[in-house]
């Protein structure tokens, strides 16, 4: 058999993996790329602020999407509890995605507005101040680091590249938008829009 | 059965999805079956050849697929075809059996309403007080107030730092059941200005006067000019008395509880702070949350908590 041909020329044999493997990709990735679905924003969504940017990338530092979702599934038991489940046109301005993909802690797809920014800061300053039983870590050097704004302008250009409709105006006030803010007011600002431009869809 | 074609995908792309999925199951099933057999033929005793490698004098015999293995792999071929046949998988094809997750769950919320609608129907109609006194709702309701309400307001309904405790007689903005289905299904935005402005020794003396409002120790000499700042800035809010009024949320200062005063704080200090930095106190309305049939519920648990004792 020619099979021997294969398995004796490694360079074509690794050839031969990817395309076999790139057909799973072919089929179920790509087309999404072209689809209505996918690439356009759900009515109302609008590019996160400067303070939510920032607080967006506190979000991502501190490695919060490893045990928080941003993900509600389309199953009763889930939309019961964090209300209507994501939809692909929420996620359009989110690069990089953070979905994430184990739930240590609860679903955070739609916690903006459902807690008081007061409810955050103490949950955040130490979470069994609020929730005895809570096993996440504290973050109270959020309260003593503050933003100075410098590379937020360059973030959103960068976004922006990416299909992110932000206007000159936003980037040239981004800056004095987040500079002198605590890094917990940004991260707070982030996570009180999450998810809130689907809300009372229920 | 009459929209088994969706239209979500441009019919190209449909048709990219269908010849890649088919194509590459119709690959794989003929990589597999060009290789099911040796072409090497087992002599006369059954004996067949070696495939011709050969390590540390172990050797490999070519022989076929197993027949058991061969079968199964073309089951999980045929299964494939089902399920693509079944469910929505070939592009814009929804399959034969219509799923889709949408419906999946429209079907698990229809049902569930089904069964749960007339039981909060049938709560709804009896009023806050009764349905107090109502163990089995009680129950349910207590299972509400633990998933939306104890991560502020505590377990226990005792509340903490800046969030109201439930179970005593100090009521923000009203403790009947009409005020409470307010606060839940509208909720409550509480604002006490900072009055850094009046300076440090007006609030000083300030601080004094609300002590003493509540009878706690305090400088008499200061809370009587503190007085007189009260009585031209707080009381519009807080009364003359201090008594508060529950139509602006504005707490009563005569009962000696204290919403902001954190663990180990003094009074004192609490009062200070509120006084230079005002307060901003915020309830999320829930009606969007958890819909007003269990928001009735979760009112009567609220009352209720003031009739175990």
């Amino acid at each position: 058999m020619r099979h021997e041909i294969v398995e004796k020329n490694v360079g074509l044999l690794a050839v031969l993996i990817l395309v076999i493997i790139s057909f799973g990709g072919l089929a179920e990735v790509v087309p999404l790329f072209f689809q209505k679905q996918t690439t356009e924003p759900v009515e109302g969504l609008r590019p996160l602020t400067a303070l939510e940017l920032e607080g967006r990338d506190i979000y991502r530092r501190e490695g919060c999407v490893g045990c928080h979702s941003q993900m509600i599934r389309p199953f009763r038991a889930e939309t019961e509890r964090y209300g209507h489940y994501s939809v692909a046109g929420e996620s359009v301005y989110d690069h990089n995605f953070l979905w994430g993909s184990k739930r240590t802690g609860p679903d955070l797809a739609r916690v903006g507005g459902r807690y008081s920014d007061d409810w955050h800061r103490a949950h955040m300053y130490n979470p069994r101040d609020v929730v005895p039983e809570s096993i996440m870590p504290a973050y109270p050097w959020l309260f003593e680091r503050t933003l100075d704004g410098e590379s937020t302008p360059r973030k959103m250009q960068a976004l922006r590249a990416l299909g992110v409709p932000y206007t000159e105006e936003d980037i040239a006030g981004a800056t004095r938008e987040v500079r002198g803010e605590q890094e917990i007011t940004a991260l707070i600002a982030y996570l009180q829009q999450l998810g809130t431009v689907l809300e009372g869809t229920r | 059965m009459n929209n088994l074609w969706g239209d979500s995908l441009s019919s190209f792309w449909s048709a990219w999805i269908i010849i890649v999925t088919l194509g590459s199951i119709g690959l794989a099933f003929w990589l597999l079956y060009a290789n099911r057999k040796t072409d090497k033929i087992p002599d006369e005793q059954g004996n067949v050849d070696t495939t011709g490698h050969a390590a540390d004098g172990i050797e490999e015999y070519d022989n076929p697929l197993p027949r058991w293995w061969f079968q199964l792999y073309v089951a999980t071929v045929i299964f494939a075809l089902g399920y693509l046949v079944l469910y929505p998988g070939l592009g814009n094809f929804s399959g034969v059996l219509g799923w889709s997750q949408e419906s999946q769950w429209e079907e698990e919320v229809a049902q569930a309403e089904e069964r749960f609608t007339p039981i909060f129907a049938q709560y709804q109609e009896v009023p806050i007080p009764e349905l107090a006194e109502d163990s089995e709702a009680m129950q349910v309701a207590e299972r509400i107030y633990q998933n939306n309400c104890a991560v502020c307001h505590g377990a226990n309904a005792q509340g903490g730092y800046g969030f109201p405790n439930l179970t005593d007689d100090d009521w923000l903005y009203g403790g009947e059941p009409e005020n409470i289905l307010t606060s839940l299904n509208q909720g409550r935005n509480g604002l006490m200005p900072s009055w850094q402005q009046l300076g440090e020794e007006n609030i000083e003396n300030v601080t004094q006067h609300v002590l003493s409002l509540s009878g706690l120790d305090h400088d008499a000499e200061r809370a009587e000019q503190g007085a007189a700042v009260y009585g031209s800035v707080c009381a519009a809010c807080h009364t003359a008395e201090g008594t508060g009024n529950q139509a602006l949320g504005a707490p009563n200062l005569t009962n000696d509880i204290w919403l902001y005063q954190a663990p180990g704080q003094s009074v004192a200090d609490s009062v200070r702070q509120t006084l230079r930095n005002g307060r901003n106190g915020h309830m999320p309305a829930q009606a969007a949350y958890i819909g007003e049939e269990r928001v009735h519920l979760v009112a009567a648990y609220i009352y209720s908590l003031r009739l175990d004792d």
